[in-house]
């Protein structure tokens, strides 16, 4: 039997306040241990949670840029069990009245296709727009953390991080493949960023994602028992996580096994996922109308002020970017997932000249060299975009020359790692170094001539049709031009003395 | 009315004897049996109160103060490791 999965997502986001979410304490990263607490984090009696209005005005931003249904009325409930990384012995979090209710998210996906085509290996199969469905997105304050490594006999509780704003964003389950959780994640991260709500940094904990996953047989509506999956440490682990949950479900059921309801852990060294195993605790909750805190109502104009200070959001972008550049889609795509990589290209076409008269040749360009080359280098040395010591106004110099060819592509690639290196402008470089290129026909006609002269074998090839024997004539006028050759001049310059 | 004690004592991690789990259960029982009589009324147009106070939207800017909370709390845990709380071995949850 065909089995599919069934898969919704629940990824918890920190929202960037200075404060936590019911009291005054610091939020920053990497403070002492319990260094951020105090008497309403710590959970002593007597103390009073107090809601940041900030928190919940990002909280609202996501919503909204979500296209959730912002409530009108909201409330706060306590979230009861029993842990050590809760002082308190109840988070406090939404039940029935969360901020943000139901909405949806266009995800750009392949869904598990491969990124290419088949025929032509570089075409990039076009993305499908799938909408997922989001549940609700509600506010919580975090947890404590818990250390256990390294410590035989106890483990140690750091309650830095209790308190500290949170939105849970509830997926519907509408994923299908890993790859579609992955691009959901990726999408997600990516309005998360533009809208500046967070910094979605994974290692530091602001950005988390938990999985659930069931799988049922193709055609059958009900859907199959689901397990969820915690431990999940980047989106590539997500993926990985569901490819094993997916296959370990479809065997068991094929063995005639019962799936149970549960929460596995990946292990990313082994690559599998295993169930946790805690006592059968009872998952009752008890969730309660958290006493210390008032309900919330939140007028029409309040939500619409928000609205209105929303970015142009991700995927927008990409489709301005194909309409207004005429750059592909999947160029497109790329350039908008991070906003400052798209600013970064938009602010590198403004400095070029072919921008006024063939503008969609110049975003071609930009593109070409910020993904291919300008990203290469970063990634290579880890650097991120905003980080970057070209800028893009350098870059836009570059390219520049390269479109007055004053420069050929493969001599522009050096000047980019000398600018990288050294911080200089392109033009400066070129002028130091002696590379322009050379596009003096009367230089370059002398070294066809003696190039032609030089390669009788060669010539004859070519008379004879053999078109691959011009790249030895190529090579070798560029050899006596020390490469710097106008490639196009070269070209018309050879074949019009080969036809002679 | 009918009450799970085990379940309920188990839930507030409450080691209860015997005779405490006869006795609770009963009282519980009769709680619950005294606030059943609001069954009688028709709520039906009535939204749910989730607080006493005629008050709401009460905020606080968001601004970052240090307290020295931790030290006296620290200062007063069972057990600490540094600038740390040590509890008893947990399993992850």
């Amino acid at each position: 039997m065909q089995y599919e999965p069934v898969i919704g997502l629940e990824v918890h986001v920190q929202l960037k306040t200075k404060s936590k979410l019911f009291c005054s304490c610091a939020t920053m990263f990497g403070a002492e241990g319990n260094r951020n607490t105090c008497p309403v984090c710590l959970g002593w009696p007597g103390s009073l949670p107090v809601l940041n209005e900030v928190a919940l005005k990002l909280g609202i931003r996501v919503g909204l840029a979500l296209n959730c249904k912002v409530a009108e009325r909201l409330k706060f409930d306590r979230k009861n069990y029993f842990y050590p990384d809760l002082p308190k012995a109840y988070q406090i979090s939404q039940f029935d009245m969360p901020v943000n209710g139901r909405g949806w998210l266009d995800v750009e996906t392949k869904g598990g296709q491969a990124p290419f085509s088949e025929e032509k290996k570089k075409v990039p199969v076009p993305f499908i727009t799938k909408r997922i469905g989001i549940t609700r997105a509600h506010l919580e304050e975090d947890a404590g953390k818990l250390l256990h490594e390294g410590i035989a006999d106890g483990s140690l509780v750091d309650y830095n991080r209790g308190g500290i704003p949170l939105l849970e964003i509830v997926s519907e389950p509408d994923i299908r493949s890993p790859q579609e959780a992955y691009d959901y994640l990726t999408a997600l991260k990516a309005i998360l960023q533009y809208i500046e709500v967070s910094d979605c940094d994974m290692e530091k904990g602001s950005l988390r994602c938990d999985a659930n996953v069931s799988v049922r047989p193709v055609g059958q509506e009900k859907f199959g028992t689901k397990v969820e999956i915690k431990n999940l440490n980047s989106f590539k682990m997500v993926q990985k996580a569901i490819q094993y949950e997916i296959t370990r479900q479809t065997e068991a059921i094929g063995d005639g096994e019962t799936i149970v309801q549960e929460t596995r852990l990946w292990n990313d060294a082994k690559g599998t996922t295993f169930s946790m195993r805690s006592k059968e605790e009872a998952h009752d909750y008890r969730y309660f109308p958290e006493p210390d805190l008032v309900p919330f109502t939140l007028s029409r104009e309040t939500v619409e002020e928000i609205r209105k200070t929303l970015p142009e959001l991700p995927l927008e972008r990409a489709k301005r970017f194909i309409k207004e550049y005429g750059i592909s889609e999947y160029d497109a795509y790329v350039l908008t997932q991070e906003r400052k990589l798209a600013e970064y290209f938009e602010a590198c076409l403004k400095g070029q000249i072919l921008g006024k008269e063939d503008l969609s040749l110049s975003a071609k360009l930009a593109s070409n060299w910020i993904q291919t080359e300008l990203l290469a280098m970063l990634n290579a040395k880890n650097i991120a975009i905003e980080d970057c010591s070209i800028s893009p106004q350098a870059l836009a110099g570059l390219i520049r020359l390269v479109e007055q060819g004053t420069l050929s592509g493969k001599t522009a690639k050096d000047v980019l790692q000398e600018m990288a290196a050294t911080g200089k402008a392109a033009e400066v470089i070129v002028k130091e170094k002696g590379l322009t290129q050379v596009s003096d026909t009367g230089l370059i006609e002398k070294a066809v001539e003696k190039a032609i002269a030089a390669n009788p074998t060669a010539v004859a090839e070519f008379k004879a049709g053999k078109q691959k024997a011009l790249g030895a004539l190529v090579g070798a006028v560029m050899k006596e031009t020390g490469g710097k050759a106008n490639p196009k001049v070269l070209n018309e310059i050879l074949l019009k003395n080969l036809s002679k | 009315m009918e009450i799970n004690i085990e379940k309920i004592s188990e839930l507030a991690r409450l080691n209860l004897k015997p005779e405490e789990k006869h006795k609770l259960a009963q009282d519980l029982g009769a709680i619950l049996e005294y606030v059943k009589k609001l069954d009688v009324l028709d709520t039906k147009d009535v939204e749910p109160t989730s607080h006493v106070l005629n008050m709401e939207n009460v905020f606080r800017a968001d601004e970052a103060k240090p307290t020295d909370a931790a030290r006296k709390a620290l200062q007063h845990a069972p057990e600490t490791e540094g600038s740390f709380f040590k509890v008893p071995k947990v399993v992850q949850r």
